[in-house]
């Protein structure tokens, strides 16, 4: 298998490690995957009143382009309002990545733990 | 010390250089070829061939006559299995008996016989690997024309009770066919005792060169064969095709190796093994695969949880190891041998196989222990799984999201 | 030591020392299995694919239409025996003058239900082509037409075979064992001929024993012989050989590359060794068809070929007197009985087949000692008489 420097990089320095207390108000959280599926993803947004988010974490159980997508997105979700959030693709996440066709569901999965932790977050404030 | 450290010996060996040496004439000036009768470059290279059948027979505690040359250990899986089920099909019936955790050579074999019109049973092993002798006598029926069992299994290095199973099988009357390509110069092997009808061995895991291997094929009681290559009648017949003069004398020249030193060998690779056991076992949720009282000195299977294989082997490229046997691990399926020993598909994907041999020195195995605790221990900060293993969750109990 | 003068190239060829220098990494510190993922692996896969390339490259093929084996005997059985388990049992067209690899095989088919057309050669060796016409009435579905022959060194017109084959949608394989560093191979043109496989073999061609290949028109589905972990994309299961493989692979090269300037060499050193075995009143066989440069078979009457090759060994020259995996067999060639050679005369046949590292010298004193011999059987011959 041969990788990408900029998955190298997220894998070698994965960047947001890290939890968030999941009860917390501002705190959205989504997992994605199974464990017997060979990758879970765990995603936290920690958003503001003004519905920017301005925290992200995550946790991966995966290969390392899973460990890729999750760190990247952590970096790219920040800042972003919950919604621009969504519109991030799992096509735009391959790309900056370079992932080889086999890895592409890496970043679909990543995609999906955007709207996991999304969702969960709009949950808690009754949207 | 040499990175990345090789850790693979069940994948493959180095060529001893001792062996290298004896090669090396026989691909320069003693170049003949084996089936020349005419004059002394093939006189020259068919006595280096018989001298290398002395060589192999006497490890294994056979005759000469009864080593035929292959290319390698899949090739004489499939002589042997092809071979005696389809001579005996007529006269004894058309069930073969394997079990789950064989090598593909063995399993893609008897899958053919299947679609030839053989039925074939595909037996479990105990949760250690090891074959329960009562679930084999089970499995025995009136039309079972041959049995095959590996010696000693490739994954998870456990010796399965070959010399029990040998018994039940000529009481039988079945055919029984042993793999042995792991087993040679691991644990002994002796012939005229063990009651094995065929037996498959390579070089290439005992230090030889790839590209050769023998099948045995007892003389008393007198074991039949169809022949699969046809040709010039080598072989006696039963492989047809010129000789690799040079990678049969390293053949011979390993085994005889193997012959001389393995005791003293395989106290010292035990003793590596157990170092790296020890240096590993204080790690939490680390579980050997396969009994390890019934297992080769070489082979050391573990499953670290919560860790997935591919970053495994990627934070770990320091070590050439293999997750999976060498044959699959092209591809990301969980290793079938582990499932058979009723690992589920995360302990299966999380597995490595370390296998030690005669270069590995106590230096390596002390870096590769440093390495796994340290990298293992920066993984599972990653994994959300060790969290909620560390919170006492049950994972069995989770409601995946599907992806 | 004293090393007699080889001249069984046919048999076997020495290894050319720029293969051994290509193989020796590969029998020493690399050593890694090709299906393993770590860098040991990954390096020989490496090897693995360039030597596919050479080898593709020296026949002009596609690297995805080489599956190596390990040796001829093993590809031309793959290729008959394959090629036969995905189709019904037809017909299957030969020369009778094939190999013993191919001939066995297709016996073996033979039980299957398959019907042989046994295509027969005129009096120098090349395949009759009315035989051959004949032959395609019967619809075969595989054909095997060697591209030279072992013991003649007659070199047959595959492609005009392959392109009268078309018709009946048959896969046509050659045996192209002898032909490689001979004969300029080109598989596309074969191909687009109607040739769907080759098989060549290292060893022949100043590569190592046990490594080979079957050159495959993708289109042709073939069975694996061997079953198992799936290399070969499925069609030949177990570990690669990687030190022969890559050996092959340089030896390829070589041989395509040495070609055009071997075979004026070899062909001037036949013309004087023919010239002085008909001088002493020998006969060579299938003059009269195109021939290996290499290559000369011939007999003197009343003179056993066993008898001949034995005292020509004593005398230093390494020699056969058929074809090597069948020397140990008393009875006459298949191939001369096929060229319809008296049985007295085909008893007394002997082949040298020359190589690149001969010399002039070597065939004068090849000459000298075989007129000694000759002199000294037919002294014998006289006072038997």
């Amino acid at each position: 298998m041969s990788y990408s420097v900029k998955v190298i990089d997220h894998y070698e320095n994965p960047r947001n490690v890290g939890t968030f207390a999941k009860e917390d108000d501002g705190v959205g959280t989504g997992m994605v995957g199974a464990p017997a599926c060979g990758d879970v993803m765990k995603l936290q947004i920690k958003v503001n009143k003004a519905g920017v988010i301005e925290d992200a974490k995550f946790k991966t159980y995966g290969c390392g382009s899973a460990i890729a997508s999750s760190s990247l997105v952590t970096e790219w979700v920040k800042g972003k309002t919950v919604d621009q959030a969504l519109a991030i693709k799992n096509t735009e996440i391959a790309e900056e990545l370079a992932l080889p066709p086999v890895k592409i569901h890496c970043s679909i999965l990543a995609e999906d733990a955007i709207k996991a932790a999304v969702a969960d977050y709009k949950k808690k404030h009754g949207e | 010390m040499k990175l990345p450290i090789y850790l693979d010996y069940s994948a493959t060996t180095p060529v001893d250089p001792r062996v290298a040496e004896k090669m090396i004439p026989y691909l320069c000036e003693h170049f003949g070829n084996p089936a020349s009768r005419s004059h002394s470059f093939g006189w020259v290279a068919d006595a280096a061939v018989e001298e290398a059948r002395e060589q192999v027979a006497a490890l294994v505690g056979a005759d000469p006559k009864e080593i035929v040359w292959t290319s390698g250990a899949t090739e004489s899986n499939n002589l042997a299995i092809k071979g005696a089920a389809n001579f005996y099909a007529g006269t004894k019936g058309k069930h073969i008996i394997t079990v789950k955790t064989e090598h593909k050579a063995v399993l893609d074999t008897v899958r053919e016989m299947e679609r030839q019109g053989f039925e074939a049973t595909y037996l479990d092993v105990k949760e250690d690997g090891l074959l329960d002798l009562e679930v084999f006598k089970a499995a025995i029926r009136p039309d079972t024309v041959l049995a095959s069992v590996m010696f000693v299994n490739n994954e998870v290095g456990v010796i399965q009770p070959i010399a029990e199973l040998g018994e039940i099988c000529r009481e039988k009357g079945i055919i029984f066919h042993v793999d042995a390509a792991q087993a040679t110069g691991k644990v002994e092997i002796d012939l005229s005792k063990l009651k094995v009808d065929l037996m498959s061995f390579c070089a290439h895991k005992t230090y030889g060169p790839k590209g050769i291997g023998a099948l045995y094929v007892r003389r008393k009681p007198r074991i039949r064969l169809e022949a699969q290559m046809h040709g010039g009648g080598h072989e006696r017949g039963f492989r047809s095709g010129t000789l690799p003069t040079h990678q049969i004398v390293g053949m011979g020249e390993c085994f005889r190796l193997a012959k001389e030193e393995m005791a003293e060998e395989n106290i010292r690779i035990a003793a590596l093994r157990d170092r790296l056991l020890n240096g590993l076992k204080e790690m939490e949720a680390t579980f050997v695969n396969g009994d390890l009282e019934h297992r080769v000195a070489h082979n050391l299977n573990i499953s670290f949880a919560y860790v997935e294989g591919e970053s495994m082997i990627m934070a770990i490229k320091d070590l050439a190891v293999s997750s999976g046997s060498a044959c699959t691990s092209a591809s990301l399926e969980p290793s079938y041998v582990l499932r058979a020993l009723g690992r589920d598909d995360e302990l299966a994907h999380s597995s490595i196989r370390f296998s030690i041999g005669r270069f590995t020195t106590e230096e390596e195995i002390d870096y590769a222990i440093k390495l796994l605790n340290v990298k293992v221990g920066k993984l599972r900060e990653l994994s959300p799984l060790w969290d909620m293993y560390k919170e006492g969750i049950d994972l069995s109990t989770v409601q995946w999201a599907a992806h | 030591m004293f090393q007699p003068v080889y001249l069984d190239h046919n048999a076997t060829t020495p290894l050319d020392p720029a293969v051994l220098a290509a193989m020796m990494p590969w029998l020493e510190n690399q050593f890694g299995n090709a299906s393993s993922r770590h860098e040991y692996g990954r390096a020989a896969r490496r090897a693995i694919d360039e030597a596919r390339q050479q080898v593709a490259t020296a026949v002009n093929a596609h690297p995805t239409e080489v599956v190596f084996t390990s040796g001829g005997s093993e590809a031309n059985n793959l290729f008959l025996k394959g090629a036969a388990a995905s189709l019904k049992p037809s017909g299957i067209a030969l020369s009778v003058i094939e190999h013993p690899c191919i001939l066995k095989p297709a016996a073996q088919l033979a039980r299957q239900g398959w019907q042989i057309q046994s295509v027969t050669v005129d009096g120098a060796g090349s395949v009759d082509f009315s035989s051959f016409t004949d032959a395609l009435a019967y619809k075969p579905q595989l054909f095997s037409f060697m591209m030279a022959n072992n013991e003649t060194g007659v070199i047959q017109d595959v492609a005009k075979l392959a392109s009268a084959a078309r018709a009946t949608g048959g896969w046509f394989h050659s045996d192209a064992v002898q032909a490689l560093g001979k004969l300029a191979i080109n598989f596309r043109a074969l191909n687009a001929a109607g040739v769907h496989a080759l098989t060549l073999s290292a060893h022949k061609a100043y590569g190592p024993k046990g490594a080979a290949a079957l050159i495959l028109d993708k289109r042709v589905e073939l069975q694996p012989l061997i079953a198992g972990g799936g290399h070969e994309r499925g069609l030949r299961s177990g570990t690669e050989n990687v030190a022969a493989i890559v050996g092959f692979g340089v030896a390829a090269e070589l041989a395509a590359k040495r070609l055009a300037e071997q075979t004026e060499q070899l062909a001037k050193w036949r013309e004087s060794l023919e010239c002085g075995i008909v001088a002493l009143g020998g006969q060579v066989f299938g003059t009269d068809a195109p021939r290996l440069a290499n290559t000369s078979y011939f007999a003197f009457a009343d003179i056993d070929g066993e008898t001949l090759v034995g005292k020509l060994d004593r005398a230093g020259f390494a020699v056969a007197s058929g074809a090597a995996c069948s020397s140990a067999n008393p009875e006459a060639s298949h191939v001369l009985r096929a060229m319809s050679v008296p049985s007295e005369m085909a008893r007394g046949a002997v082949r040298v087949s020359l190589g690149r590292a001969n010399s002039q010298s070597q065939i004068d004193e090849f000459i000298n000692a075989l007129q000694a011999t000759i002199k000294n059987l037919q002294g014998l011959t006289a006072i038997a008489a």
